[in-house]
C-alpha cells in the first residue's frame, strides 16, 4: 500500500518537471525583449537596458533558465514586470478568493449532482431521468461567460437579490458559484446515475432486495457506498479544475483571484506574472490527481489490498 | 436462435432485412401499436445481429431511435448551412455600421435588433458561425489526427517511443486546458489561425490514450500475429488493420470533443485573446455586448444562445453516436 502511494508521488515528479520546461520554453520563445514589448514605445533605450539588468534579461537565455531553476528551488517565482512585486506576494493574495470561490462551486455541484444521479439512476428512462440529463448537459454545453453574463441581468439587475460582482461580502459569491458549479454538477450527475446503474445489476444487489429491503434501504446501505467510490476520487480532479477553471468566472463577476490574475498578465504581457500562475494552477491539478489516485486506493479494499 | 443469427434474411419473411426491422422498431415506438409475438423476435433480433452491423447501419438505427440525436443532426445540418452560405441567408452586410439606428431592440427589420455600431446583430451572428464551426471542426479533426497516429506507435511499439509519448500526454493533460491555450495564444498572438494551433496542442493527448489503449488489445489478436507472419509491414499493419477497429471510437470522440472546441474558442474570444475585429466570433460579440448588458441585453445574450444551441446538439449528437457504437461505453 505505501510502497503503491511513493510510487504514485515518483510518477508525478517527471511530470512536474516537464510542466515547468515547458511552460517556460512556450513563453520565452517570443523573439524580443519583453521589457520593450510590455512598454511599447513609452521608454527610451536607456530605460529598457536598465530594466532588462535589473530582471536579469541581458544574461544569455540558458544562464536566465538556470537562474529562474534556483529560484523557483528556493520558491520563487520571480517579480512581476509590470506591478514591481513579487509573484509569490500576489498569487497569495489571490488565492483566498479563488479556493473560496472553488469551494463554493464545489458544494453547489455535489448538492445538486450527486441526487440528481441517483434519482435519475432510481427512475432510469423516465421522464424525471431525462429532465436531470437535460439539466446536467445544459450545464456541459453552456458557455460559462454567456450564463454569468444571463444571472447578472436576470438575478443581480432585474430581481436584485445579489450583488452584480464583487469579492467583498459571501452573498457576492452565490452567482459565480451557481455558475462555475452548474457545469461540473453536469458531470458528477451522470457519473453518479452510471456508476449506480452498475451497482444496481450486481448479484448482492438482488440478494439485499430478496432479503425483503426496501428499495431505499438497498440504495442507502448497499448501492450507494460502492456507486459513490468513483465519484468521490472525481471530486479531488474536480476540485482542482474549479480552481484553473474559474478563470472565466473570476473575470466576469470581478473577484480578484489567480484566473483574474492570468488574465491581467496576458493583457499587460506581464511573462513572470503569467508563467507563475500557470505553474501554480497546474501544480494544483498535479496535486489533486495525485490526491484522487490515492484516496481511490484507500477507500477502495479491492484496490488496497490487492 | 443460432440459425437465425447465420441467415438473418430468413427471419423477415421475404421483406428487406432493413425494412423489417425499421418496421418493428417503429411499432415499438408507437404506443398505440401492440406488438406481436413476431414483432418481439424481430427487435430481439435486430440487437442480436446489431453486433454485426456497419458503423453505417448503427447510424441509421441510431438516426431512427433517438429522435434527439437526429434533431441535433439536423439542427448542426441547418448551422452549417447557414455558415456556407452565410451573404446569401444575412440580409445584412456585418460589418455596416448606421449609427442612426444603433443599440435596437428586437423587431421586424433587425431580428435582434443592432448592436451599439448599429450593425444587424442576426447578420453578424450567422457570420460568426463560420467562426465557431470552423474551429469546431478542425482543431478537433487535426488533433484527433496528430492523437490516432501517436496512440498507433505508441500502443504498436512499445518500449522507449511509448515511454516517450506517454509521459507528453500526461504532461499536456496535466495543465488546465483553458490556460495552456491561454499561453499559446500569448506566445503566438491573438487570431483565428493560432486559436486553431493551441486547441490542436491542447486536445490530442485524450484521443492518444484512448487509441494507444486499444492498439495494446488488437495487436494481440490472431490476425494481426497472421499477417505479421505473411510480412506485412509495421505501417500497414498499423493503418490498415488496427486503425479501421478504432474507426467507432474515434467517431465517439470526434464528436464529442467538439463542443469543448467550440466552447474553448468562444471563452478565448471573449477574454480578447481570440478572434479579432473586424472578424466576428459568437464570443467576441458576446464580449463587446457585455457592457450594454443592463441597457440592450440581447446584444449579449443571443450569440450566447447561439454557442449553447450549437455545443448542446453536438452533445446529443455525441451521446447518441456513441450509444449507437457501442451500448456499453456509455455506462
Amino acid at each position: 500500500m505505501l510502497k503503491k502511494v511513493v510510487n504514485r508521488i515518483l510518477v508525478s515528479i517527471p511530470v512536474l518537471i516537464g510542466v515547468i520546461f515547458i511552460i517556460y520554453i512556450m513563453l520565452n520563445i517570443i523573439p524580443g525583449n519583453p521589457i520593450s514589448v510590455m512598454m511599447k514605445e513609452h521608454a527610451r533605450q536607456e530605460v529598457i537596458d536598465r530594466m532588462s539588468a535589473y530582471y536579469g534579461l541581458d544574461k544569455p537565455v540558458m544562464v536566465q533558465f538556470l537562474i529562474y531553476l534556483k529560484n523557483l528551488c528556493h520558491g520563487d517565482l520571480g517579480m512581476s514586470y509590470k506591478l514591481n512585486r513579487s509573484v509569490n506576494a500576489l498569487i497569495a493574495q489571490a488565492f483566498p478568493y479563488t479556493l473560496k470561490l472553488a469551494i463554493a462551486a464545489a458544494l453547489v455541484s455535489w448538492i445538486i449532482g450527486i441526487p440528481a444521479g441517483i434519482v435519475s439512476a432510481i427512475k432510469e428512462n423516465t421522464a424525471v431521468d431525462h429532465f436531470f440529463m437535460g439539466f446536467s448537459l445544459l450545464g456541459v454545453s453552456m458557455p460559462v461567460f454567456w450564463a454569468a453574463l444571463l444571472f447578472q441581468y436576470v438575478f443581480a439587475y432585474k430581481l436584485g437579490l445579489v450583488p452584480v460582482s464583487g469579492a467583498d461580502n459571501p452573498s457576492a459569491y452565490i452567482l459565480p458559484a451557481i455558475v462555475l458549479g452548474w457545469s461540473s454538477a453536469g458531470t458528477i450527475a451522470r457519473l453518479t446515475r452510471s456508476n449506480l446503474l452498475e451497482v444496481l445489476e450486481a448479484d448482492y444487489i438482488r440478494t439485499a432486495y430478496a432479503k425483503g429491503r426496501s428499495q431505499a434501504g438497498v440504495i442507502l446501505h448497499h448501492a450507494f457506498k460502492n456507486a459513490l467510490l468513483p465519484v468521490i476520487t472525481m471530486m479531488a480532479i474536480q476540485v482542482a479544475s474549479l480552481l484553473s477553471g474559474a478563470v472565466i468566472t473570476e473575470t466576469v463577476f470581478a473577484i480578484p483571484g489567480i484566473g483574474r490574475l492570468a488574465v491581467d498578465a496576458i493583457t499587460s504581457r506581464d511573462m513572470p506574472l503569467l508563467q507563475g500562475t500557470v505553474l501554480f494552477t497546474t501544480v494544483l491539478i498535479i496535486l489533486g490527481n495525485l490526491i484522487a489516485d490515492i484516496l481511490y486506493s484507500v477507500i477502495d479494499p479491492r484496490i488496497r489490498e490487492s | 436462435m443460432k440459425l437465425l443469427r447465420y441467415h438473418p434474411e430468413t427471419a423477415f419473411g421475404g421483406q428487406s432485412k432493413e425494412d423489417a426491422l425499421k418496421s418493428s422498431v417503429k411499432k415499438a415506438l408507437d404506443p398505440e401499436k401492440t406488438l406481436t409475438e413476431k414483432d418481439k423476435r424481430r427487435i430481439e433480433l435486430a440487437s442480436e445481429i446489431g453486433e454485426q452491423e456497419t458503423a453505417r447501419d448503427k447510424f441509421r438505427v441510431m438516426c431512427a431511435e433517438n429522435k434527439l440525436a437526429a434533431f441535433s443532426l439536423v439542427v448542426i445540418l441547418i448551422f452549417i448551412f447557414m455558415a456556407i452560405f452565410a451573404p446569401v441567408v444575412a440580409p445584412y452586410d456585418p460589418t455596416k455600421q448606421d449609427l442612426i439606428h444603433r443599440m435596437q431592440g428586437m423587431s421586424r427589420e433587425h431580428i435582434f435588433g443592432t448592436d451599439q455600431l448599429g450593425r444587424d446583430i442576426y447578420s453578424r451572428m450567422i457570420y460568426g458561425a463560420r467562426v465557431s464551426i470552423a474551429i469546431g471542426l478542425l482543431p478537433t479533426f487535426v488533433s484527433i489526427l496528430i492523437g490516432t497516429v501517436l496512440g498507433l506507435i505508441s500502443g504498436y511499439f512499445g518500449g522507449v517511443v511509448d515511454f516517450i509519448i506517454m509521459r507528453l500526454c500526461d504532461i499536456t493533460m496535466a495543465f488546465p486546458s483553458l490556460l495552456l491555450a491561454m499561453v499559446v495564444m500569448y506566445t503566438m498572438g491573438a487570431g483565428i489561425i493560432n486559436i486553431f494551433l493551441a486547441l490542436t496542442l491542447v486536445s490530442w493527448a485524450g484521443t492518444a490514450r484512448v487509441i494507444r489503449s486499444q492498439t495494446l488489445q488488437l495487436r494481440e489478436m490472431e490476425y494481426i500475429e497472421a499477417a505479421r507472419s505473411m510480412g506485412v509491414s509495421s505501417f500497414a499493419i498499423m493503418f490498415r488493420h488496427i486503425l479501421p477497429n478504432c474507426l467507432p471510437n474515434l467517431i465517439v470522440l470526434f464528436t464529442l470533443n467538439i463542443p469543448g472546441s467550440i466552447l474553448s474558442e468562444s471563452s478565448l474570444s471573449f477574454l480578447g485573446i481570440g478572434a479579432q475585429a473586424p472578424m466576428t466570433s459568437w464570443g467576441l460579440m458576446v464580449s463587446d455586448g457585455k457592457q450594454y448588458l443592463f441597457t440592450n441585453p440581447v446584444i449579449a445574450i443571443a450569440p450566447g444562445v447561439a454557442i449553447l444551441i450549437l455545443a448542446l446538439a453536438f452533445n446529443f449528437l455525441g451521446d447518441g453516436v456513441r450509444d449507437a457504437m457501442d451500448p456499453y461505453l456509455s455506462k
